[in-house]
C-alpha cells in the first residue's frame, strides 16, 4: 500500500502551480468575472501548450497519455487558481464521455482537438430543476435529430460541441436514454447565455430545433454511460474543490495573521483560530476521500462508484465550508467585490450544483453502500 | 497511489491471518464484535484475564507491539504491517483496549528516555501484557493545562520523594507501573520545573481510588502519593525537562488514540439498514439518508487520513500535530451518531441496558461514554488549538502565566 501521489506526480503539481500562479492571477480571473470576455483564452492556450488539457487523453488521440492521477493533480491546481476556463466541462465531462463511449472516428475527431485547446466541449444533461435522472430527460431524439431545450449547460455558450442526453424511449427508464454528439455550430442550435452564480464559468440555455446529431455509444446505453461519466467527473471536480478549499483556508489564515483588532492579530482570538482549525479539518477529510476516489478512478476499481460519491460529498462540503468562513474571517473586507473571497464563494456554490446537488449524491452514496453491503 | 498489498505485505497478511485463525479466543468473538464504546465486557469471563492471555499468546509468537524493536518485545514491523495486523485481528483487537496507554504512550516514552537496561527489563513484559502501565499526568489543578500540576518530587540522596495527587488515571487500579509527571522546581515558570519518572504502582505510599464515571463504569481513578520513593535512575529525561518528555508522550497519544477511536458509523449504518420506521425502512427515508451520507464521508475521510499518515510514516516521516484531527472528528461524531440513533427509536430510546434496549443498548452505551471521548487525551478545544497553532501557524493563546514563577500563579478564579 502507498496512499500518496508519486514524486513525479508531485513534480507535475509544482509545475502546474507555478504556471497558474503566473498565468492565472486573481487579476486575470477578474477580467472574466467582470464580463470582459467569456473565458481566459490565453490561459486556455497556455494550458494546452503545457499538455494539461490532454494529460489523461491517450497518445493515440493527441494527448499525453499520462493518466487520471495526473489529471487529479492538475485539477487541484485549477481549483486553487479558480481558473476561468471551461476545464471541467471539456476535460472531465466531454472528453471522458468520448473516452468511455466514443467510436474511433469520434475520438479522432474531438480528442486531439481538446488536447490542443482547439475544441471546447460540454455535457448537456439538465433540463431545468431537478437532479440527474432519466425521468428528467425530456429532450427527444428521433430520426437522427434532436428537439428540446437543455439548461443549464456549463460553458454552453463557448462550447464547440456537446454530449447531449436524449430520450429515445417513452417511459423514462434508464434504457430510454441515449447520448448524442452535437456540433454546436450546426444549424438548429440556438444558444442563450444565462446569468449565473459564478460568472468565471458560464452557463447557457441551448435549444435544439431539428438539430442533426450522431449517436455516442449504443442506443439505450446512455444512462449507464452518463453514470460513469458523472462518477469520473465527481472525482476530478472533487480535486478542484479541494484545491479551492485549501486556497480559501490559506487566504483566511493569512488574513488572520495580518489583521489587527483590539491590539492583537485576529488569528490569536480563539474563535477565529477554531474556525480556521475546522476549515482545516473539513479540507483534510475531503482531500483524503478524494485520494481514495483518485485511486479508484485510476485503477477502474469496483469501489469507484462509492468512492466517487464520497469524494463528491466531502469535497463539496469542504469547499463551501472553507469559502464561506474565509469571508467571515475577512469581516467586511470579505464582503467587498474588491477582495477575492467571493470568487471562491461563488465557485464553491456553483460547483456544488454542477453535477447534481448534494442530496443527489447523498442518495447515490447510500444506495451504493447498501449494494456493497448486500454483496 | 495504490491500495494493494505488495508481495511481502500479502505474505505477512496470510501469515497473520493463519495465526489468528488458529489461536484467537474464538469463543468471545461475537461478544467482542457487538460490544460498543465503553462497553467491552464479557458475560462469563474476566476481561482483564482474557485480554492478558491473548496478549501473552501474541507476544510468544512474535505478534505483540509489532512496530517495537525485537529487543523490547516487538517485531520490528513496518507501519503498514501494523495496519494489516489490525485489519486481520478484527474484533479481537478490542481486547487490547486495556493496554493502549502502556503500548501507545508509556512504551514510546520509555523507549525515547529510559536507560537501556530499563528498556530491556520493562518493555518486553509491557509488550506481552504481563505488566500493565498507566499515565499519571492529569491533576485537579492541571488537565488541559498539564503544566499546572502540583505533585511535588524532592530529591533525597539517590531517591526522589513524591507527594501529591493525580486524577482521571485510566487503569491505575490494575496497573503495575506508571509514568509520572511531577514538579521539581516551583520557583521557575510552570513549564520549566517539571520532571518525569516511571514508578512501581505497588510502591509504599501509592493509593488508588476508583472514580465512578458519568456512564456508571469505573475505568479511571484518583491516585494519591504520600512520601513515595522513586530511585533517581527511574527518571526519564533530565531534571526539570519533564515538559519536553511529556510532549513525546502526548504526540504518541494523539497518534495512537486518533487512529483507533470509533465513530459509531458502521453500527449506525447497519442499524438503519434493518430498522423499520412508521413509513418504512429507515434507510429509505430521505432525511435518514442525508444524515448517513454526511457521517459516511466523515468516517471514510478519517480512515483515509490515517492511511495517508501511515504512508508518510513508512517513508520515514514523523507523526505530526495533524494527527489531532482523528479524535476531534470521531469524538464529536460518535456523540452525534448515538444521539441520532436514539432519536430514531422514539420514546423507546430512553431505555438502556443490554437486555431491554434495541440492538443490545449499544447506542445508549455509546451516548453515555461519548462525552469522555471528547475530553480524554486533550479536549476538542485543545485539539483545535493544536491544529490552529502548530499546523496552521496561528499565534499561541495569550498565556498570562507564562513567565510567572509557578508558586506565584493564582489558583482560583475571582468572586
Ligand atoms: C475517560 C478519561 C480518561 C482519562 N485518562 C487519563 C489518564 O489515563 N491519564 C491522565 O493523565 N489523564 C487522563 N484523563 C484526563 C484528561 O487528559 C483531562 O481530563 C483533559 O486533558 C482535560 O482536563 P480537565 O479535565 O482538567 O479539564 P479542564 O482543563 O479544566 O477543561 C475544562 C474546559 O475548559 C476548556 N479549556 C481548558 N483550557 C482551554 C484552552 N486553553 N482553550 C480553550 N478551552 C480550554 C476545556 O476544553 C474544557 O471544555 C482522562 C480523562 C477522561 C475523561
Amino acid at each position: 500500500m502507498n496512499f500518496d501521489f508519486s514524486d513525479d506526480q508531485k513534480q507535475l503539481r509544482d509545475q502546474a502551480r507555478k504556471f497558474l500562479t503566473e498565468k492565472c492571477s486573481p487579476k486575470a480571473v477578474r477580467v472574466v468575472l467582470d464580463g470582459k470576455t467569456p473565458y481566459d483564452k490565453e490561459l486556455w492556450k497556455g494550458l494546452a501548450e503545457m499538455g494539461f488539457l490532454g494529460v489523461a487523453i491517450p497518445e493515440d488521440f493527441g494527448g499525453a497519455g499520462a493518466g487520471h492521477l495526473e489529471l487529479c493533480v492538475i485539477a487541484e491546481e485549477m481549483g486553487r487558481a479558480n481558473a476561468p476556463v471551461p476545464f471541467s466541462s471539456t476535460v472531465y465531462l466531454a472528453a471522458e464521455a468520448l473516452l468511455i463511449a466514443g467510436r474511433d472516428a469520434q475520438k479522432k475527431k474531438w480528442l486531439p482537438a481538446i488536447a490542443s485547446g482547439e475544441a471546447i466541449g460540454t455535457l448537456a444533461l439538465f433540463e431545468g430543476k431537478g437532479n440527474p435522472s432519466p425521468k428528467n430527460v425530456k429532450l427527444a431524439a428521433a430520426g437522427g435529430v434532436l428537439n428540446g431545450v437543455k439548461k443549464p449547460v456549463a460553458d454552453g455558450a463557448i462550447a464547440d460541441f456537446a454530449v447531449v442526453a436524449a430520450r429515445t424511449g417513452s417511459v423514462g427508464r434508464d434504457s430510454d436514454i441515449s447520448l448524442f454528439l452535437v456540433d454546436l455550430k450546426a444549424s438548429g442550435v440556438e444558444v442563450k447565455n444565462l446569468a449565473n452564480l459564478d460568472p468565471t464559468r458560464g452557463q447557457a440555455e441551448i435549444t435544439f430545433n431539428n438539430c442533426k446529431a450522431e449517436p455516442l455509444g449504443a442506443a439505450g446505453e446512455g444512462w449507464s454511460i452518463l453514470t460513469q461519466v458523472l462518477d469520473r467527473a465527481a472525482v476530478l471536480s472533487a480535486f478542484e474543490q479541494v484545491g479551492g478549499a485549501d486556497r480559501a483556508l490559506e487566504m483566511g489564515r493569512d488574513y488572520a495573521l495580518d489583521r489587527i483588532a483590539f491590539g492583537r492579530q485576529i488569528g490569536s482570538f480563539q474563535a477565529v483560530k477554531h474556525m480556521l482549525a475546522d476549515m482545516y479539518v473539513s479540507a483534510t477529510l475531503a482531500r483524503s476521500n478524494s485520494y481514495y476516489g483518485a485511486w479508484a478512478l485510476s485503477t477502474n476499481a469496483s469501489e469507484l462508484p462509492e468512492a466517487a460519491a464520497a469524494a463528491r460529498i466531502s469535497a463539496t462540503q469542504a469547499f463551501q465550508h472553507c469559502a464561506k468562513n474565509n469571508i467571515q474571517v475577512h469581516g467586511g473586507m470579505g464582503f467587498t467585490w474588491e477582495f477575492d473571497c467571493h470568487m471562491y464563494y461563488r465557485r464553491a456554490n456553483a460547483m456544488a450544483l454542477g453535477l447534481g446537488s448534494l442530496s443527489y449524491w447523498e442518495d447515490q452514496l447510500i444506495d451504493r453502500m447498501r449494494k456493497k453491503n448486500a454483496a | 497511489m495504490n491500495f494493494d498489498d505488495t508481495p511481502q505485505e500479502a505474505e505477512f497478511r496470510s501469515q497473520a491471518r493463519a495465526w489468528i485463525a488458529a489461536n484467537a479466543p474464538k469463543q468471545y468473538e461475537d461478544e467482542l464484535r457487538k460490544s460498543s464504546l465503553g462497553r467491552t465486557q464479557l458475560k462469563n469471563a474476566n476481561i482483564l484475564e482474557v485480554a492478558k492471555a491473548w496478549q501473552k499468546k501474541k507476544a510468544e509468537a512474535g505478534w505483540a507491539c509489532l512496530h517495537w524493536p525485537r529487543d523490547y518485545g516487538g517485531r520490528g514491523s513496518s507501519p503498514i504491517e501494523r495496519v494489516i495486523w489490525q485489519q486481520e485481528e478484527g474484533p479481537f483487537g478490542k481486547l487490547s483496549g486495556m493496554f493502549i496507554i502502556g503500548h501507545g504512550m508509556c512504551g514510546p516514552t520509555m523507549m525515547a528516555f529510559a536507560r537501556e537496561e530499563h528498556k530491556r527489563n520493562y518493555l518486553p513484559p509491557l509488550a506481552s501484557g504481563e505488566k500493565v502501565w498507566c499515565q499519571l499526568f492529569s491533576e485537579p489543578a492541571g488537565g488541559s493545562d498539564v503544566a499546572g500540576l502540583r505533585t511535588r518530587a524532592e530529591k533525597d540522596g539517590d531517591e526522589w520523594v513524591i507527594n501529591g495527587q493525580k486524577i482521571w488515571t485510566s487503569g491505575a487500579h490494575y496497573s503495575d507501573y506508571g509514568i509520572l509527571l511531577t514538579r521539581t522546581d516551583p520557583n521557575v515558570a510552570k513549564h520549566k520545573g517539571l520532571t518525569m519518572f516511571f514508578l512501581d504502582m505497588k510502591s509504599p505510599g501509592v493509593e488508588v481510588r476508583p472514580i465512578k464515571q458519568a456512564n456508571g463504569a469505573s475505568d479511571f481513578n484518583e491516585v494519591y502519593f504520600t512520601n513515595v520513593r522513586i530511585p533517581d535512575h527511574q527518571r526519564l529525561g533530565e531534571v526539570n525537562d519533564g515538559w519536553n518528555v511529556s510532549l513525546t508522550t502526548l504526540m504518541n497519544e494523539r497518534m495512537s488514540i486518533g487512529a483507533g477511536v470509533s465513530t459509531g458509523f458502521p453500527e449506525l449504518f447497519d442499524y438503519c439498514a434493518s430498522l423499520m420506521l412508521d413509513d418504512g425502512p429507515a434507510i429509505e427515508d430521505r432525511a435518514v439518508r442525508s444524515k448517513l451520507a454526511n457521517w459516511a464521508v466523515k468516517a471514510s475521510g478519517l480512515r483515509y487520513t490515517s492511511m495517508r499518515a501511515i504512508s508518510a510514516l513508512s517513508k520515514g516521516e514523523r507523526p505530526g500535530p495533524e494527527n489531532s484531527i482523528g479524535k476531534l472528528v470521531a469524538g464529536a461524531m460518535i456523540q452525534d451518531v448515538a444521539t441520532y440513533a436514539l432519536d430514531l427509536q422514539g420514546a423507546a430510546g430512553v431505555v438502556s441496558g443490554p437486555e431491554d434496549a434495541d440492538v443490545a443498548g449499544r447506542f445508549q452505551a455509546m451516548l453515555l461514554r461519548a462525552p469522555g471521548t471528547r475530553v480524554e487525551g486533550g479536549t476538542d478545544e485543545i485539539m483545535r488549538n493544536i491544529i490552529a497553532e502548530r499546523v496552521l501557524g496561528l499565534p499561541g493563546d495569550i498565556r498570562v502565566d507564562k513567565d510567572v514563577p509557578f508558586n506565584k500563579i493564582p489558583t482560583k478564579g475571582g468572586n
